[in-house]
């Protein structure tokens, strides 16, 4: 460890810098509760993937995601929430620069590009109901909606706590000493973003251009081309 | 903020009922758990005595088919978790920061939450008795019994939404405890040197962690198939019913380590105190807990094997099943080894230990011979299994649990249970529970199936049942003294002192009922079994420990303030939950309550992230609120073992090396010497 514990430290309200440095394992309480609850989240999340693998092409009746999984949009709109990965980076960075400006730029745009995820998603779901696929109209449906309908939930909940931090950097009360509240926001929306990363892989470039039951399944090379 | 919630300042008092309802104390909030559970003990034992009433005769007519399934649901779902686990639980909250020198948990609000919102979700299953509509397709709900043709009214939704309400309640705490455990400990309180109930706390709630979301999963499918015409586990559709049994077992086989871990923490507490000697073999008891931990993950379709997955997953999860009866068995050698040439003193805490190890035995042998496939096709589904689990729970977790009350009680409330009642007690449940469930073991292998709500007299089963009826008068008998033990020893047992088992462990350095602080030094840890040292040490030096901890002024020491957030936010989580069995029928929104229900929740957690720290004054920090224990208690914390000086001991005995950890011979028990001070320490 880099820094040291004094002796003699006085006790009562040591500052919350020094927070680190008092416990066991020299990580903040909070810090290590976001990682727990996000080993739990990978299991969530594992289930329901799991499911979905279990039941691809198993759809006994049409649409099947060959028919309207549409790969090129989803590109775009998963370019999209990997840049706010990145905006979310420079928030944090700002954050510890104590850059009062741009703690606020760099939080609203993360919030607003998870927001036009959000909103690809709203199309998409709408788009996939004009064409006859809701969450009772077969396995697929079933198990694509309750996927990615879930990730959408933990995406929008990240805007909410974002849009909630903005609120906060523009009383002034994010900088260094409170750094802490924007890295466990972050870590949470990296963490989404993985997710669907893996759900883009799986749903999409993988699972996109599976057709009925009968059919064996395979990768379709023209994945390659937009890749 | 210029919100409602600055202006609505943290509830301050001490006493009284609004102190109970906003407690964030943790020995508060493991009271709470142990008196609501053991009500829900109460309800669950009397549905088992429906269920016994019914089957001590054949062709009995006393309830019908459908009350008897609603009577086993309920009852195996209560008691698994409404009674095992917030039992545990209990445990948890009021004896780890105790054991680790702690002041508090980690996020003392997270706590009262986690409390509420288990109270709710108990609450919410057993409403579905008010409305006639308990849900009755037993503990594991198979599909497609579960789906709506076949079970058309509410009881499996009261079910789903249920146990998604109480496992919000296991993560939260689960999530607590592992935080304060790892990151809570007194100076020098290397994992290595934490108490064995608390390593098995730990494994318990890295297995909550990692083990609910599945069911949450398996639920929200189920969920979902009922209300909005999913087929994850229709047929018809496509889906698979056995994709259910995987998704429900995957949690719970980890879930029945769940229930049995904190029950061997517990014994391996208790067995040290009373043979007045060290655990045998730390490390190892230490580690087969981590290897069932870790296996308890590739055993999940031994619950399955009836099911026609083929030879090659049966032929795997018959070796993984019987690989993962070793860490179990040694553990139990561990425990005989403890006693092994120790001076045993059969007080009640005593008595239920030893019995958890004669019964956890017979439970672990039913449990190794239907890990063997072909035998579990003859036992799967008849009162075999039904002997098992009673065995491994009743004989194996509630006799842990019942150990740890009788251990525990003088610390919480500064009295010794009755000692005379409670051998009567225990005697009891020994004699009761080998009488109700040992003849289940013949009764399976004759065939009786386990779920039927009567038989005929030519089957032959008729004696056996009537002797298992038998035994639950003489449970239920058991059951009264405990409660009568509760009731005599509150008001008439002399003080306990704090120590009054000459325990081991830092909990019983302070006095009883431990002050709100809990410790007004943290203590600083040398070894395993801290308290031992201590008063050896003191004796040595001619002074003995008599006197707890001497109390201070609360005020010098900083501890977080009561809040009401928590119970807002948990009855926004019911809200959300329940929400879901009203079904309103609106074209686009269905299910209106629930957004209700988050919105309560939602307003909870900000009221919660910007309540002030304390009570009195308004420092306006943001967030600081389940702070306040981090400055406090752990401002002294330095991390374990850092500069420890790397000694060397033989043991008198058998002369094995080990290293400075120890005060007795892991493998023989004798005492240690340190060879380069042998002579100092004559004197
Ligand atoms: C030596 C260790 C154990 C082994 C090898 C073992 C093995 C098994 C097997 C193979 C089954 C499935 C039987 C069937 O349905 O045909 C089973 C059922 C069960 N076991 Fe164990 N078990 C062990 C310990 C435990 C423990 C410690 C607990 C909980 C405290 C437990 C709780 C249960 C429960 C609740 C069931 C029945 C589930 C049901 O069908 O309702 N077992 N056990
Ligand atoms: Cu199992």
């Amino acid at each position: 460890m880099a820094h040291h514990a004094e002796t003699g430290h006085p006790t009562g309200h040591a500052p919350a810098v020094h927070a680190e440095e008092q416990t066991t394992t020299g990580i903040n309480h909070r810090k290590l509760l976001m990682w727990v609850f996000l080993s739990s989240d990978c299991l969530f999340f594992g289930s329901l993937i799991a499911t979905y693998m279990v039941y691809r092409g198993q759809s006994l009746v049409g649409p099947y995601p060959v028919d309207i999984i549409d790969v090129p949009i989803t590109t775009i709109s998963t370019f999209v929430l990997l840049c706010s990965s990145f905006a979310m980076v420079r928030a944090l960075a700002a954050t510890n620069e104590d850059n009062q400006g741009k703690i606020q730029f760099w939080l609203l745009m993360t919030a607003f590009l998870g927001a036009i995820f959000i909103g690809f998603q709203v199309y998409e779901f709408n788009l996939f109901r004009a064409e006859g696929l809701r969450i009772d109209t077969n396995l697929f449906g079933a198990t694509f909606f309750t996927l990615t309908g879930f990730h959408g939930a933990h995406v929008t909940l990240g805007i909410v706590w974002l849009v909630a931090l903005f609120f906060v950097a523009r009383k002034g009360r994010l900088g260094p000493r409170t750094a802490l509240d924007v890295e466990m926001a972050g870590l949470y929306w990296h963490f989404v973003d993985i997710v669907w990363i893996v759900i883009f892989t799986l749903l999409y470039l993988i699972g996109g251009f599976d057709t009925g039951p009968s059919a064996t399944i395979s990768i379709d090379p023209s994945v390659l081309g937009f890749l | 903020m210029a919100t409602l919630t600055d202006v609505i300042s943290r509830p301050a008092g001490q006493s009284g009922l609004w102190s109970w309802i906003t407690t964030v104390d943790h020995k508060r909030i493991g009271v709470l758990y142990g008196v609501t559970a053991f009500i829900f003990l109460l309800f669950g034992g009397i549905e088992a005595g429906v269920i016994r009433l019914q089957l001590a005769v054949p062709d009995n007519t006393m309830i019908d088919p459908d009350t008897f399934n609603q009577m086993f649901t309920m009852h195996g779902t209560t008691m698994i978790f409404l009674v095992v686990m917030p039992l545990s639980a209990s445990f948890f909250n009021f004896v780890i920061p105790l054991a680790i020198g702690a002041r508090d948990v980690a996020f003392p609000r997270l706590n009262a939450f986690s409390y509420w919102v288990f109270l709710f979700g108990g609450l919410l299953l057993n409403a579905s008795f008010l409305t006639n509509q308990a849900p009755d397709a037993g503990w594991f709900s198979y599909a497609n019994l579960t789906e709506k043709p076949f079970s058309a009214n509410a009881g499996l939704d009261y079910w789903a939404l249920g146990l998604q309400v109480l496992g919000v309640s296991s993560l939260a705490a689960a999530f607590n405890f592992v935080v304060t455990i790892v990151n809570m400990r007194a100076p020098g309180m290397s994992l290595m040197r934490m108490p064995l109930f608390v390593w098995m706390t730990l494994i318990t709630s890295i297995l909550l962690v990692l083990a609910f979301p599945v069911i949450t999963v398996g639920l929200i499918e189920l969920t979902f198939d009922r209300n909005f015409g999913t087929s994850f586990f229709v047929p018809e559709g496509g889906g698979d019913p056995v994709m259910w049994q995987h998704l429900f077992w995957v949690f719970g086989h980890p879930e029945v380590y769940i229930l049995i871990l904190p029950a061997m923490g517990i014994v391996s507490e208790i067995l040290p105190t009373f043979s007045r000697k060290p655990l045998f073999g730390y490390p190892v008891v230490v580690f087969s807990g981590i290897v069932i931990g870790i296996m308890g993950w590739a055993v999940w379709s031994h619950h399955m094997f009836t099911v026609g997955l083929g030879p090659v997953a049966v032929s795997v999860f018959t070796i993984t099943t019987m690989l993962i009866a070793v860490p179990t068995g040694v553990k139990i050698f561990n425990w005989i080894g403890t006693l092994w040439g120790g001076s045993i003193d059969l007080r009640t805490p005593m008595l239920f230990s030893l019995g958890f190890i004669a019964l956890f035995i017979v439970g672990g042998l039913s449990g190794v011979s239907h890990a063997v496939a072909p035998s579990d096709n003859q036992q799967q589904d008849t009162y075999y299994i039904v002997a098992h689990i009673h065995y491994v729970l009743f004989g194996g977790s509630l006799f842990g649990i019942f150990a740890g009350i009788y251990y525990w009680f003088p610390k919480v409330t500064g009295r010794l249970l009755h000692e005379g009642i409670g051998k009567a007690h225990f005697w009891l449940y020994f004699i009761g529970m080998n009488i109700t469930f040992f003849p289940m073991h013949y009764l399976g292998l004759n065939g009786m199936p386990r779920r039927i709500y009567t038989y005929a007299s030519e089957f032959g089963w008729d004696n056996l049942n009537l002797l298992a009826s038998l035994g639950y008068v003489v449970l239920f008998v058991g059951t009264l003294l405990f409660i009568l033990n509760l009731v005599v020893s509150l008001r008439k047992q002399p003080d306990s002192g704090h120590d009054p088992w000459d325990a081991p462990g830092l909990e019983w350095s302070i006095s009883s009922p431990p002050p709100v602080y809990n410790f007004a030094t943290i203590p600083q840890v040398e070894g395993i079994d801290q308290y031992w040292i201590t008063k050896r040490r003191a004796a040595a030096e001619g002074h003995p420990i008599t006197e707890p901890e001497a109390p201070v002024d609360v005020s010098t020491i900083h501890m977080p303030s009561p809040s009401y957030w928590p119970l807002v936010t948990a009855i926004g989580t019911l809200i959300l939950a329940a929400g879901m069995l009203v079904d309103v029928g609106w074209d686009y929104i269905r299910f209106p309550i629930p957004f209700l229900g988050g919105i309560i929740a939602f307003i909870g957690i900000v009221g919660w992230s910007n309540e002030p720290a304390a009570a009195e004054h308004h420092d306006g920090e943001h967030g600081d609120g389940d702070h306040a224990i981090e400055h406090g208690a752990t401002a002294v914390m330095d991390r374990p073992g850092a500069a420890r000086p790397a000694v060397r001991l033989l043991c008198s005995v058998c002369g094995n090396r080990m290293s400075s950890d120890f005060r007795f011979c892991p493998y023989c028990g004798g005492a240690v010497e340190n060879p380069d001070q042998a002579n100092d320490e004559e004197g």
